[in-house]
């Protein structure tokens, strides 16, 4: 995972709620063995309308998107982060997010951005015609118009995504008190190992 | 096991006290992975990053391929028994990348044509694989499913499926504790889908964000094991991380003799432990959300999000009378995806499509309740396509023990092999554009069911209910 520290640029001023992984990559594009070309199907059914905002002139190739609540509900498939990382999208701000997509979009060093309603809507304004700047360091998304408005993000989350941490790396250096627990395990619960049926 | 408790727990609390590996100082948890179940679609990129860093899967025993998503479910085979090629080259590529990578890896794997194939959410349970108290993780968001055996089961992407593969662990922060308690009973035509569809309405899509749902209440205990396994499932449709069910005598019944669960002296030590796991008198959630069981109707949604739901006795809502205004904004696109108009009867609207079938009611208690309405009766005439699809071969095979096919057949559904299917599209069973399906599956989503089709949610009875009036229809017109 490549590290990240600040984002800078045009924002989509999406703004929807209940924004499904169904709307973001639909299942047809699932069907791929790769992790890579999925930004031609992202919101496809969106894009299928003329006007749309992803492929307007103005905001096309923007790095940072603006959605209402719940962003990202629904189907587990991490194509969804793939396929905005693949359209250039780098940071999604919104109210909140589902658990399962904030956690695929932290293992592909894609920023997830909580901010309050009213900070969303600011946001929204401003995105209509000026870059928007993201610091992860110091936990801020700031406007050229003096808004500054802080978020919260997991201690963990945060440093793995400024060092670039590759999590598995991370998690098999704990690879001796897996095998205790799995030893303790064998020892108190048998049981647990399935049957060979 | 004996240590004396200085606090009443929550069943979620003690399954996930039992699954530290190690704690660290922000609060981020190594989690011990019990049963790892792999499907066809979000693995193949798993797979492929263990092999570009030189990784093993940590603990075969312990995961479980089978292929569901996106597999025909015409015949698999052709009358000498020979296995038929699948048409759509990508889908074939996935299934063949499944097939390789199990024995690469030394996975235990069902294959397309083994009887036991199926959706890997019925599998779990039915092989005895997934158990209570369990950790249980899929690429899937339904795996909340198994939570209706008291496991803590939930979804995980693919990063996190490798990440499984290669430690059969996941960092993971603890989630709040939610209870959504039904007290009461539910009336006549009123299923374990209508329960998990009423409390959907009630939380709202993001109601159960950063919670763990447990079910509770003189309801939910009087759900069979399938019915609770139907209620979790869609934990993931409230927003909710999983969703549990206490385990009880009806959880360790349902268990007993099957293929993978413990035998002999392991079982009376399992039934042992599993009996300490129910939430302890005093233990306090963070939240706690009261259902009264005889507010539940059959009932039906009406728009493009799962929380968009009314009983079949309701109206399609104006967007106007919904107090936030982006709901309004959500509420008349989805009433322009979905073709309707504010003040329709939902019993009025005519369905061209059923499918009964998916992981949420594909089991034989699904299957039989849509049989017990469709029996001596026959699809009605604009229902174009209807079709039945189990949710594993041994439920096929029971369903047939019983004559169920043949009640479905001579009705004029069709009767298909055990998959994934219309439930999201991805195989060649989809519904058409502008047109309607009443379907027992999980998701209301735009173009789930294929482009532009539109979704209604429903129960199985309610299904086959429409498929003999060809409109949404108050099943308890037909049943009495």
């Amino acid at each position: 995972m490549n590290p990240v520290a600040t984002i800078q640029g045009k924002a989509y001023p999406f703004g929807l709620k209940n924004v499904d992984t169904d709307v973001i990559i639909p299942a047809h594009w699932l069907k791929t063995i790769s992790r890579t070309g999925l930004g031609k199907g992202a919101f496809e059914t969106i894009r299928a309308d003329p006007g749309n905002l992803f492929d307007s002139a103005e905001y096309a190739g923007s790095p940072i998107l603006i959605a209402g609540d719940n962003f990202g509900c629904g189907s587990s498939r991490e194509h969804a982060a793939w396929a905005l990382d693949d359209m250039g999208i780098k940071a999604v701000i919104a109210p909140s997010f589902s658990d399962i997509f904030s956690g695929n979009a932290f293992k592909n060093g894609l920023l997830t951005v909580v901010l309050p309603q009213e900070a969303i809507d600011r946001l929204m304004e401003v995105a209509k015609t000026d870059p928007i700047h993201i610091d992860l360091e110091n936990q801020t998304v700031t406007t050229p118009f003096q808004d500054r408005f802080v978020f919260e993000i997991d201690r963990f989350r945060k440093h793995c995504l400024l060092q670039g941490l590759d999590e598995i790396g991370l998690t098999l250096a704990s690879s001796d008190d897996i095998s205790l627990y799995e030893n303790r395990l064998a020892a108190e619960k048998p049981w647990l190992a399935p049957s060979l049926g | 096991m004996n240590q004396p408790r200085t606090q009443p727990l929550t069943l979620y609390q003690k399954i996930w006290d039992a699954h530290v590996v190690s704690a660290r100082q922000d609060g981020t948890c190594l989690i011990f992975i019990d049963r790892h179940l792999v499907h066809e679609v979000t693995s193949p990129q798993a797979f492929e990053g263990l092999r570009n860093a030189g990784r093993a899967v940590r603990r075969p025993d312990l995961t479980l391929a089978v292929p569901d998503h996106n597999l025909p479910t015409t015949p698999r085979k052709d009358a000498q028994g020979n296995r038929l090629p699948i048409a759509d080259p990508e889908s074939a590529q996935q299934l063949a990348a499944l097939e390789a990578n199990a024995p690469a890896f030394g996975i235990r794997y069902i294959g397309a044509t083994d009887r036991e194939q199926g959706i890997v959410h019925v599998v779990g349970p039915e092989q005895g694989f997934s158990l209570p108290g369990t950790t249980i993780v899929c690429g899937d968001s339904h795996t909340a499913c198994h939570g209706g055996l008291g496991a803590l089961a939930f979804g995980i992407g693919t990063s996190e499926v490798e990440h499984v593969l290669a430690t059969q662990t996941l960092q993971l922060s603890r989630s709040k504790s939610m209870e959504v308690r039904v007290d009461g009973d539910i009336g006549p035509g009123v299923t374990a889908k209508d329960i998990v569809l009423h409390i959907t309405g009630v939380l709202g899509a993001a109601g159960g964000t950063g919670y763990v749902i447990e079910y509770t209440g003189s309801a939910i205990r009087a759900l069979s094991v399938e019915g609770r396994l139907t209620v979790s499932n869609m934990a993931i449709e409230h927003g909710a991380r999983a969703g549990l069910c206490a385990p009880d005598e009806k959880t360790f019944a349902y268990l007993k003799g099957r293929p993978m669960a413990p035998k002999g002296a392991d079982w009376d030590a399992a039934i042992a432990y599993w009996r300490t796991l129910p939430t302890d008198a005093g233990a306090v959630y963070d939240k706690v959300v009261v259902i009264n069981a005889a507010d539940i109707a059959p009932s039906v949604t009406w728009g493009t999000s799962p929380e968009d739901v009314l009983p079949i006795t309701g109206v399609v809502p104006d967007p106007a009378s919904f107090a936030d205004p982006s709901k309004q904004e959500a509420a008349a696109k989805s009433l322009a995806y979905m073709g309707l108009t504010p003040g329709t009867p939902m019993a009025e609207i005519e369905v061209q499509n059923i499918f009964i079938g998916s992981c949420t009611n594909s089991r034989i208690e699904d299957l039989r309740a849509a049989a017990a309405v469709l029996k001596g009766r026959t699809k009605a005439a604009n229902v174009k396509w209807a079709i039945v699809v189990p949710g594993s071969g041994l439920v096929k095979a029971q369903a047939e023990a019983e004559g169920l096919d043949r009640v479905f057949i001579e009705a004029g559904l069709e009767w298909r092999e055990p998959g994934c299917s219309a439930c999201l599209g991805m195989n060649p069973d989809k519904v058409p554009a502008g047109e309607r399906c009443a379907s027992t599956s999980n998701r209301n989503f735009v173009g789930r069911q294929g482009p532009g089709a539109r979704t209604h949610l429903v129960s199985p009875a309610m299904a086959a209910a429409a498929a003999v009036t060809g409109r949404l229809c108050d099943v308890r017109e037909l049943v009495g």
